[in-house]
């Protein structure tokens, strides 16, 4: 399979529409619907889902590309939610209704904060009943008042409906795995812009990015969104189902990167970065939101250590069985 | 907001079509055929770490064993990239990555073979005469031949275009006048491939330098070790006093000495031990945890951090021999992957100190508290040698075109 004839046209298409005019939009509360049906037309919802289901059976390693575009945009749509839970639900016999769906781990009926919840038509729900596939009207989802945040806080007190069993390593690592890929493409995308402003932006008679101390961080600012990449490419390797280890991983060095990245992105661009106008912020707010989604690097690095420590075998062997760099 | 020399780019405007930074450097795996050396080095290793304590083994690649050199040629260890018709295993570089991470993983003594399996014997097979190929690149694949970096003088260490020591051209071939230093194993080695000036002066940089193979038995040599701050003297200082060398010294086209120097960096800087220097620390430490029962949520933290990031940069590193298995010289991949290696290296005996000794109570073993001493007082050399971390960012500075 040649990733690169999935990757480009998904690219393409991202390019065309996920313009910065239609990103403010939608987070100022545009009608996303058009730009939904778009992306439910191109196929690329069912990319999980297997051939026999219908769907293009991708690897996760290829829709790993696909991930990373979707940060690369900051686009608002919760695209790889959805391929996500349509996976989910075929893998379990259960059929997918159109629309965008989000992912949400509740305890109890604790309230729950989503990503994308203010425009997510369902929510497919882990809790002590396993997945249940919600509309995301019961859950009586509530804006944040956070400036351009579309994520929702839900909550449901009874909960019925079709339940299925949760895949072992539990929702979340699959929605954390999304998020360091995202976060990989956002990542990628600063750097490259925050080097391209470092050549032009002339100070004291010369471009700033010919000053070392600058280059030293963006250097380290590109060793950081590289890392992030190898981790949840690295991630995506064992494929589906997602192990602890794998989401772990690769969340713990995206997330650690995610920030580091953001800071790095403002420090260089000075204040104009700072500015709405300024396009930038579309990235950093998004990675600082995916950074603590599903779990920042401290809780996966919790999940991991706890693994590691059971385990008697010397670290390089530990690492080359729970995290091989291809397929199990 | 100031004059309109920086109007932003739009988001779509510059950047479509752009490629991810460093593309060239992605997952890749081991192949099955190279994984499956893995049992047979195994066995060979652990006859040779049985008797060796953990401070001992943390210092691998600083740890002198010639007779376990040896022992790695007979059986086929080294030269696993370099061609049969000399003496090599041609397997390439996916299986040397394997036997070395096997070696480090354990810290096995491998100081001996290391520099000259690494980069002496590419060097020889990329740039020497036939001859040269058939003289010395068996030898190291036997284990037979030990192999010395001369780069570093006391004036030029991060500035290696300034090198002063010279070799001038006589009847016979050349004379050698100058100095090396912190060149490691030079005490033990035969040979040294010295970077050297053979025309023009420091002003004149790149060009001018070429790279010689010098025996280190001719007469002039003198090679004094310098103790290093753990009391081990693994590098030295190596005077030339007229030095006569015969003219097939000459490797490679004289001249080219920077360009073939290059090529050899990119060697030396982009194998696992670059992030494996404190693993056997790591690895200590791991079991100390285990020993004691300790997992409150500070120390399950710390153990995945160090987890995650050892993958992948395991995963970077297997990336990065991807790019010389395809035959590529991946100069800035390699700078990226030994940087953030290093800064992980270096991080692992800080923070494994102060969890440490955050738990006053809790006995820690002679063997583990003398390798936490030894690691942190050498970890300031893992971003000096092959390149400094400031050099190494300047280099990919360069690649991201900012230089
Ligand atoms: C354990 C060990 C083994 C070694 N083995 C060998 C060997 O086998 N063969 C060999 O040839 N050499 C060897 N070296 C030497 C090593 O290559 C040098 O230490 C290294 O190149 C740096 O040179 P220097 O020590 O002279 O430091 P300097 O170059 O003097 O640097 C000192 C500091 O200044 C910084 N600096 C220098 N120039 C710049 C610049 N342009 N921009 C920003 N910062 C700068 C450096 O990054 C560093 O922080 C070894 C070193 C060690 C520690």
């Amino acid at each position: 399979m040649n990733a690169a004839e999935f990757i480009e046209p998904f690219a393409r298409l991202m390019d065309e529409v996920m313009t910065p005019a239609a990103v403010r939009a939608a987070e100022r509360g545009g009608d996303i619907s058009s730009l939904w049906q778009m992306v439910q037309e191109s196929g690329y919802l069912d990319a999980l889902v297997s051939e026999e289901a219908g769907g293009a059976g991708l690897d996760l390693g290829v829709v790993h590309g696909l991930w990373q575009i979707l940060g690369r945009r900051a686009v608002p749509l919760p695209i790889g939610e959805t391929m996500l839970a349509r996976a989910l639900l075929s893998m379990a016999g259960q059929d997918a209704p159109d629309g965008p769906i989000v992912l949400a781990v509740m305890t109890g009926n604790a309230p729950v904060i989503v990503p994308l919840g203010q425009i997510a038509q369902h929510v497919l729900v882990e809790n002590a009943a396993g997945l249940t596939l919600y509309s995301a009207a019961s859950g009586a989802p509530q804006g944040t008042g956070i400036y351009g945040d579309l994520s929702a806080r839900f909550q449901w007190d009874a909960v019925s409906g079709n339940s299925f069993a949760k895949p072992e390593a539990g929702l979340r690592a699959y929605a954390a795995l999304l998020r360091a890929a995202m976060i990989a493409g956002a990542a990628d995308e600063l750097v490259q812009r925050t080097a391209d402003y470092a050549a032009q932006r002339v100070q004291f008679g010369k471009p700033i990015g010919r000053q070392q101390a600058l280059q030293q961080n963006l250097a380290v600012m590109a060793e950081h969104a590289v890392a992030a990449r190898l981790a949840s490419q690295l991630g995506c390797a064992g494929g589906l189902p997602i192990s602890p280890a794998a989401a772990a991983t690769a969340k713990s060095v995206a997330s650690h990167a995610a920030a580091l990245v953001a800071n790095t992105a403002h420090a260089v661009h000075g204040a104009i970065g700072i500015s709405e106008e300024y396009d930038l912020q579309l990235l950093t707010r998004r990675l600082h939101e995916w950074r603590l989604a599903d779990g920042s690097e401290n809780y996966w690095n919790r999940i991991l250590g706890a693994q590691r420590l059971a385990s008697a075998a010397a670290s390089v062997d530990f690492v080359r069985s729970a995290l091989p760099c291809a397929a199990r | 907001m100031q004059s309109d020399g920086h109007k932003q780019p739009r988001m779509n405007a510059a950047i479509v079509g752009v490629g991810t930074l460093f593309d060239t450097l992605t997952l890749a795996a081991l192949p099955p055929e190279d994984e499956a050396i893995r049992p047979a080095i195994r066995q060979l290793i652990a006859d040779a770490i049985a008797d060796l304590p953990s401070d001992r083994r943390a210092r691998s690649w600083a740890g002198f064993d010639a007779a376990f050199s040896r022992k790695l040629g007979e059986a086929g260890f080294l030269g696993l990239t370099l061609p049969k018709a000399y003496g090599g295993q041609e397997r390439g570089p996916f299986a040397r990555f394997v036997v070395v991470e096997e070696l480090l993983s354990a810290g096995a003594p491998v100081a001996a073979h290391w520099i000259a399996d690494r980069q002496s014997a590419p060097l020889i097979l990329n740039f020497g005469t036939e001859e040269q190929r058939q003289f010395y690149i068996p030898r190291i694949c036997r284990g037979e031949f030990f192999f010395c970096i001369g780069m570093s003088e006391p004036n030029s260490g991060s500035d290696l275009a300034s090198v002063r020591t010279r070799a001038e051209r006589t009847d016979a071939g050349w004379r050698v006048n100058g100095q090396k230093i912190w060149t490691t194993n030079a005490m033990y080695s035969d040979y040294m491939i010295a970077l050297l000036r053979t025309s023009g002066s420091a002003d004149d940089r790149h060009s001018g330098l070429s790279q010689l193979i010098i025996d280190l038995k001719a007469p002039g040599v003198t090679v004094r070790p310098i103790m290093d701050l753990a009391g081990d003297s693994h590098f030295a200082e190596v005077f030339f006093d007229n030095v006569d060398l015969p003219a097939d010294a000459l490797i490679g086209a004289e001249g080219d000495g920077w360009r073939q120097v290059t090529a050899e960096l990119a060697f030396e800087r982009s194998g696992p031990e670059r992030i494996y220097s404190s693993i056997i620390l790591l690895d200590a430490w791991i079991a100390h945890l285990r020993h004691v029962g300790r997992k409150d949520s500070a120390t399950l933290d710390l153990v995945g951090n160090f987890t995650a990031r050892l993958a992948t940069l395991r995963a970077m590193s297997i990336a990065c021999t991807a790019r010389l298995a395809a035959g590529d010289s991946p100069v800035v991949e390699a700078s990226l992957v030994k940087d953030l290696g290093t800064s992980f290296e270096q991080e692992l005996p800080i923070a494994i100190g102060a969890d440490l000794a955050a738990w006053p109570d809790e006995v820690v073993s002679d063997d583990l508290h003398r390798t936490l001493a030894y690691i942190t007082h050498l970890a300031p050399s893992f971003s000096l040698r092959g390149g400094t971390r400031e050099i190494l960012r300047g280099i990919l500075a360069r690649g991201m075109g900012l230089r």
